[in-house]
C-alpha cells in the first residue's frame, strides 16, 4: 500500500481525463441526484418516445420532427417514486475506467472478480507460472470471455511462447479465447505459429490463405494464391486451391485480351453488349457464363473458350448445359440453344435431350423472354403432362394446351381454355374445329 | 409471450422504463464531456439509438454535430469529440489514427470513446499499443436491452452468435447476465428459471453470482414475472434454417427487419421512396395479420379494405353536422388505417412477386420432405440443381445445412460434390465458409466408416440399448450428432395430419411452418414449462447432446401472484426467428399462461 506513484503504474491504465469524479465510490445518491438533475432540465423538451409513429425518419442526423409535448415525459424521478431508489443504482454508476485499486494483495478471485467489474487491476504481481495459471483458471470459471482475453493477454505479455501454449493446449476455452483475439487483432504470425504447435494443419493453411482477401492487385493476389498451392490442405481442398490459382490466372489473360477487344471496337457481340464488370475474381460458373456470352465459337485451343474452361475444370454436363443455355438465351440465339440439346444417333436420327429437367429449360427461356415458338417447342418435351399443361398454360402456347386437351380427350378443359384465348383467333378456330369433331371420342 | 388476443391476458411488465434508463444514462454520460462536442456514432448502432433518444435530445446536451462512424478522416473542427461505439478492434483503430492525426498536427482536442454495452480489456489493448491511451478517456453506457415491442426484448448484439457458437468466445455472457440482473431489479426475481445449453448455463451461473454479490437488491419485491427460460441457439438450428411462412417472418426473410422496423422501397410504397417503417403492435393492421399463416393475410386485407371503404361511404348521406363529427373525429383514424393497410397490400405483392419467381413452393416441399426424412435423393439434386442455377448463396447453403442437420451430416459422396459446385458457383473463397459451418456444426460430412457409429452398432450387438446410450455419450464430445431424427419422433414434431391443415384456425404451433413441424426450441419450452422441469425428458436431453446442460430452479415464493406465474420470458441465446415468436404468441393464448 505504501508504494510510490510509478510502482502502481497499473496494467489497466486509468484515465487521464477525469471530468467527473466521487470521492466514495459508493455514494450512489449523488450520482442519482446529478441524473436526476439533468433529466429535470430535460423535462420540457424531451416528447415521449413510446409514441412511436410510422411517419418517423430514420436516424440520419436530420431532425425527427415529432411533435413535443411538455411533461409527458416520465422522468427517472417520477419513477423513483415508487421503485426503491437502490434498484436504479447500478446503471448510473460513475465511469467504471475512473475506479483506480490501490492494493496489490488482491487473491486470484478478487482480481477476477474486480475485472469482471471493469475496475482497473493490476495484474503485474501475478508473476510465478503458478499465479498466473490459477489466475487464468479462476478467470476460465467465472465463464467472462472478456476477462479470460485480459489474463490471457498479461499472459501473452509476460510468458514465453512455447510456454503460453503448452499451458493453453490443455485449457481448450482459454485456448479458443486466445485464438479468437490473435484472429481479430491480427497478430497472423503468432496465430500460424499457435496452430502449429497445435499441430492444426487444416486451420493453418487456411488462415494463410484466408489473407489473399486483403490482397486487391490480382497479379500479386495469384502469386499469393500459387503460394498456398503446397499447403497442407486436405486432398479435396488442395485441389480447390489449385483451381483457384488456375482461375484467377485465366480471368487475367481474358480480361486482358477483352479489354483490348472492346476497346479496338472491332468485335461485334463486344460493341452491342459492352461488358458491365470485369471478369476478375468472379466465380467459376460467372466466367463459364461470361465465356459463353462474349466467346462461344472458339475453338478449344483458346483459354477463353466455354470447351476449355469446361475441360480445365472439370465442370459437368449439367453445370455447362445450364450455363450455357441462359448465355446463349440471353443473346437470343436460339439456334445455338437448339443445338445444345440436339443429339444424333447411330442412325443418324435426331433427337433432343437435356441433361437437366426440360420444365427448367423452358423456364430459363421465358425468363430471357423467348418467342412462343421457341418455347412451346421444349414445352412439349417435358414429359410430365401436368408440368406441360401447366407450363404451356402459364406461357401461354396454345397449340401445346389444344393438342394435350385433344390427347388427354378432356373436353371440359379445352372448352375452358377457350375464353382465354383471343376471339376470331386461329386458336379459337381449332378449338371450335376439335370440339365440334366427331372423331374424338371425349372422356368428359 | 403476449396474449394480445385473449381478453383475460396477464398485464405486461412496463418494459419502456428500459428506454428511459438507457436514455437517462446516454444523457449522464454526454454530461461527462461538458461543452460543444461533435458526437461519432457507429452504423450499428444508430437504430436502438433511434428508438430511445432523438436528435433534439442530443442537441439539447451540446451535441453540435452527428457523424457516422466510418474509415474516412474526420472533418469535424470541434474542440471535444464524442465516440459512440460497439467494443470492436476496427474502432479502436479509427479513433486511434484519428488522434494519432490530431497529434502530428499539433492540434489538442478532448476524445471520450462511449461503449455500449461494455468495454472490453482488448479494444482498451489496442487504444494503449496505439500510443492513445490517456489522450481519449473511456465510459460505458449499459444498453444492453431495447424494448422492441411490448413482448419482445433484444440485445441487438448480432455479433453473439458468430463469437459464442463460431468461435467459442464467451464475452457476451456477462452482457447477458448483467442484463438479467438488471431485469430482476426492475422486474422483481424470476421464482422459476430453466434452461438448456452450455452458454445458458454459464450465463445463468454468472448472473447468480451477480445476484448473490449485490444481495438485497431484489428481495422483497414481488416478481412480475413467473418463469425465465434460457435456450442455446445450438440447441435448435434446425428451425431457424427454414423459411418463414407466417407474414412477420416472410416481412423479414424478404426484407430484413433490422431493430423493429423494415425498410419498404418503393416496389412496395408504390411511390418514389422508400419507407422506414415500423412494425409492432402499434400498426393496427401488422398486429392482426403478424402472427398469420400468408394464406390468410391476403383475405383479411381485402376484407379489411372493404370494411375501410364501406366507412368511408358512409359520408354520403351525411348533413353538415355529421360530416363535421366524421371529418374532426374519424377521418384521421381511417386514413391513417388506410395508409397501413395500403403499405402491407403493397408489402404482399412484392412478397408474392418474389417467391413466385424463385418457384416457393418447389423449395417449400424440399424443405418439408428434409424434415419428415423422406426422398432424401430428390431434395439433393433440387439444392445441386439451386446451386447450379446460382440462384441465391444463402439460400443454397440454408437448404445444405438442413440436410446436414436433418440427416446427421451429409454422406462423403454428397458433400464432396455439392461443396465443389458450391465453390465453382459462388466463389472458390467460399472454402472458408465451409470450414467456419463446420466447426459451427452446421454443415458436417459422416465420417466414412464413422468410429462412432461403428462402435455403436458393435456394442449395441452385445449389450442393451441403455448402455450403448451411455457409450455413445462418452463419445458425443467427439462427434456431436444432430439426432434430429430420434428427437423428432420422440417430441412429435411432425404432426400427424388426416386431410387438410386448416391453417386459418392453427390447431398447434405446427401452423407457422404449414402444419408440417412443429418448431423444436418451442416445443422444449412447451414441455418444460408443462413439466415444471426436465422430468421425463431425459432421453431428449442425451439426444440434445445436453446431459449436464439443462437445469431447473424453482424457489418456493408466495410472493408471486398467479398473475404474473403466467408471464414467462424465453431468452434464445444467439438469436430467434419471428416463427418462433408468433409459435410462442400462439402457446400463450392456447395456454393462458
Amino acid at each position: 500500500m505504501n508504494r510510490t506513484k510509478g510502482d502502481e503504474e497499473e496494467y489497466w491504465n486509468s484515465s487521464k481525463f477525469k471530468a467527473f469524479t466521487f470521492d466514495d465510490e459508493d455514494d450512489e445518491l449523488s450520482q442519482l441526484k446529478e441524473s436526476k438533475r439533468a433529466v429535470n432540465s430535460l423535462r420540457d423538451f424531451v416528447d415521449d418516445d413510446d409514441e412511436d409513429d410510422l411517419e418517423r425518419v430514420s436516424w440520419t442526423g436530420e431532425p425527427v420532427g415529432r411533435r413535443t409535448r411538455p411533461g409527458s415525459f416520465q422522468s427517472l424521478s417520477d419513477a423513483l417514486s415508487d421503485t426503491p431508489a437502490k434498484s436504479y443504482a447500478p446503471e448510473l454508476g460513475r465511469p467504471k475506467g475512473e475506479y483506480r485499486d490501490y492494493s496489490n494483495d488482491w487473491s486470484p478471485s478478487d482480481t477476477v472478480r474486480r475485472l469482471r467489474k471493469g475496475k482497473v487491476c493490476s495484474l503485474e504481481r501475478f508473476r510465478s507460472l503458478q499465479d498466473k495459471i490459477q489466475l487464468l483458471e479462476e478467470a476460465v470459471s467465472m465463464h467472462d470471455g472478456n476477462v479470460i482475453t485480459a489474463v490471457l493477454i498479461f499472459l501473452k505479455r509476460t510468458l514465453s511462447k512455447e510456454i503460453l501454449f503448452r499451458e493453453l493446449e490443455v485449457r481448450q476455452v482459454a485456448l479458443r479465447h486466445l485464438i479468437h483475439f490473435l484472429k481479430e487483432i491480427g497478430d497472423q504470425k503468432l496465430l500460424l505459429d499457435l496452430f502449429r504447435f497445435l499441430d492444426r494443419t487444416e486451420e493453418l493453411a487456411l488462415s494463410h490463405y484466408r489473407e489473399h482477401l486483403n490482397i486487391q492487385d490480382p497479379e500479386k493476389r495469384k502469386e499469393f494464391l500459387k503460394t498456398c498451392i503446397g499447403l497442407p490442405f486436405s486432398a479435396e481442398d488442395s485441389a480447390h486451391i489449385q483451381d483457384h490459382y488456375t482461375l484467377l490466372e485465366r480471368q487475367i489473360i481474358i480480361e486482358a485480351n477483352d479489354r483490348h477487344l472492346e476497346l479496338a471496337g472491332q468485335t461485334e457481340v463486344f460493341r452491342k453488349h459492352p461488358r458491365k464488370a470485369s471478369i476478375l475474381n468472379m466465380p467459376l460458373v460467372t466466367t463459364l457464363f461470361y465465356s459463353c456470352f462474349y466467346h462461344y465459337t472458339e475453338a478449344e485451343g483458346t483459354f477463353s473458350s466455354p470447351v476449355n474452361l469446361k475441360k480445365t475444370f472439370k465442370i459437368p454436363d449439367k453445370q455447362y448445359v445450364l450455363t450455357a443455355l441462359a448465355a446463349r438465351a440471353k443473346l437470343r440465339a436460339w439456334h445455338d440453344v437448339d443445338a445444345l440439346f440436339t443429339t444424333k444417333n447411330w442412325l443418324g436420327y435426331t433427337k433432343k435431350r437435356a441433361p437437366i429437367g426440360f420444365h427448367r429449360v423452358v423456364e430459363i427461356l421465358h425468363k430471357n423472354s423467348a418467342p412462343v415458338q421457341v418455347l412451346q417447342e421444349y414445352v412439349n418435351l417435358v414429359e410430365d403432362v401436368d408440368t406441360k399443361l401447366n407450363l404451356a398454360t402459364k406461357f401461354k402456347c396454345h397449340d401445346v394446351v389444344i393438342d394435350t386437351c385433344r390427347d388427354l380427350k378432356d373436353r371440359q378443359q379445352l372448352l375452358a381454355y377457350r375464353s382465354k384465348v383471343d376471339k376470331g383467333s386461329a386458336e379459337e378456330e381449332k378449338i371450335d374445329a376439335l370440339l365440334n369433331s366427331s372423331q374424338i371420342r371425349w372422356k368428359n | 409471450m403476449a396474449f394480445p388476443h385473449r381478453p383475460d391476458a396477464p398485464e405486461l411488465p412496463d418494459f419502456s422504463m428500459l428506454k428511459r434508463l438507457a436514455r437517462d444514462q446516454l444523457i449522464y454520460l454526454l454530461e461527462q464531456l461538458p461543452g460543444k462536442k461533435d458526437l461519432f456514432i457507429e452504423a450499428d448502432l444508430m437504430s436502438p439509438l433511434d428508438r430511445i433518444a432523438n436528435v433534439s435530445i442530443l442537441k439539447q446536451h451540446e451535441v453540435d454535430k452527428l457523424y457516422k462512424v466510418e474509415n474516412k478522416p474526420a472533418l469535424s473542427s470541434s474542440e471535444q469529440l464524442c465516440f459512440l461505439v460497439r467494443p470492436r478492434i476496427k474502432n479502436m483503430r479509427y479513433i486511434a489514427s484519428l488522434v494519432n492525426a490530431d497529434k502530428m498536427a499539433g492540434r489538442t482536442r478532448k476524445y471520450k470513446v462511449i461503449f455500449s454495452p461494455q468495454k472490453f480489456y482488448a479494444c482498451e489493448m489496442v487504444l494503449e499499443e496505439e500510443g492513445v491511451y490517456g489522450d481519449v478517456s473511456c465510459d460505458e453506457w449499459a444498453f444492453s436491452l431495447l424494448p422492441l415491442d411490448v413482448d419482445l426484448l433484444s440485445m441487438e448484439l448480432p455479433e453473439f452468435f458468430r463469437d459464442y457458437f463460431l468461435e467459442g468466445d464467451q464475452r457476451w455472457i456477462n452482457t447477458l447476465a448483467q442484463a438479467l440482473h438488471l431485469l430482476s431489479t426492475l422486474y422483481g426475481p424470476f421464482p422459476n428459471c430453466y434452461g438448456i445449453g452450455r452458454c445458458a448455463k454459464m450465463s445463468y451461473e454468472l448472473w447468480k453470482r451477480l445476484e448473490e454479490e449485490e444481495d438485497g437488491e431484489t428481495k422483497g419485491r414481488r416478481p412480475e414475472i413467473g418463469h425465465i427460460f434460457l435456450l442455446d441457439r445450438d440447441v435448435d438450428f434446425v428451425t431457424a434454417l427454414c423459411s418463414q411462412v407466417v407474414y412477420e417472418g416472410l416481412v423479414d426473410d424478404t426484407f430484413r427487419i433490422k431493430c423493429g422496423s423494415v425498410d419498404f422501397g418503393p416496389e412496395v410504397t408504390s411511390s418514389d421512396k422508400s419507407l422506414k417503417v415500423l412494425l409492432n403492435a402499434e400498426d393496427k393492421v401488422f398486429n392482426e395479420i403478424r402472427n398469420e399463416h400468408f394464406s390468410n393475410v391476403f383475405g383479411f386485407l381485402s376484407q379489411k379494405a372493404r370494411n375501410l371503404q364501406a366507412q368511408y361511404d358512409r359520408r354520403r348521406g351525411m348533413d353538415i353536422k355529421q360530416m363535421k363529427n366524421f371529418v374532426s373525429q374519424e377521418l384521421k383514424g381511417l386514413k391513417q388505417e388506410h395508409r397501413l393497410l395500403s403499405l402491407h397490400i403493397g408489402a404482399c405483392e412484392s412478397i408474392m412477386k418474389k417467391k413466385t419467381k424463385q418457384d416457393f413452393q418447389e423449395l417449400i416441399k424440399t424443405e418439408h420432405a428434409l424434415l419428415e426424412g423422406f426422398n432424401i435423393r430428390e431434395s439433393t439434386n433440387y439444392i445441386e440443381e439451386h446451386i447450379d442455377r446460382q440462384v441465391s448463396p444463402i439460400e443454397s447453403l440454408r437448404l445444405m445445412c438442413l440436410l446436414s442437420i436433418t440427416e446427421n451430416g451429409l454422406i462423403p459422396k454428397d458433400y464432396r460434390s455439392l461443396k465443389t459446385q458450391y465453390l465453382q458457383s459462388y466463389g472458390p473463397e467460399h472454402l472458408l465458409t465451409f470450414f467456419n459451418l463446420r466447426r459451427a456444426g452446421l454443415l458436417t460430412e459422416q465420417a466414412p466408416g464413422d468410429t462412432l457409429t461403428a462402435v455403436e452398432s458393435k456394442v449395441s450387438k452385445l449389450v442393451t440399448d441403455k448402455a450403448a446410450g451411455k457409450i455413445t455419450d462418452a463419445f458425443s464430445s467427439l462427434a456431436k450428432r444432430s439426432n434430429f431424427r430420434a428427437i423428432s419422433k420422440k417430441l412429435n414434431l411432425i404432426p400427424r395430419v388426416d386431410g387438410e391443415y386448416d391453417l386459418k384456425v392453427p390447431r398447434d404451433m405446427a401452423y407457422v411452418f404449414s402444419g408440417a413441424y412443429v418448431p423444436l426450441s418451442c416445443r422444449i419450452i412447451e414441455q418444460v414449462l408443462e413439466r415444471r422441469g426436465w422430468q421425463g425428458l431425459d432421453e431428449v436431453v442425451r439426444l440434445l447432446n445436453c446431459s449436464e446442460l439443462a437445469f431447473t430452479d424453482m424457489t418456493k415464493d408466495d410472493k408471486a401472484s398467479s398473475e404474473s406465474l403466467r408471464l414467462i420470458l424465453v431468452v434464445f441465446l444467439g438469436g430467434c426467428t419471428f416463427s418462433e415468436i408468433s409459435a410462442l404468441r400462439f402457446l400463450g393464448r392456447e395456454k393462458g399462461k
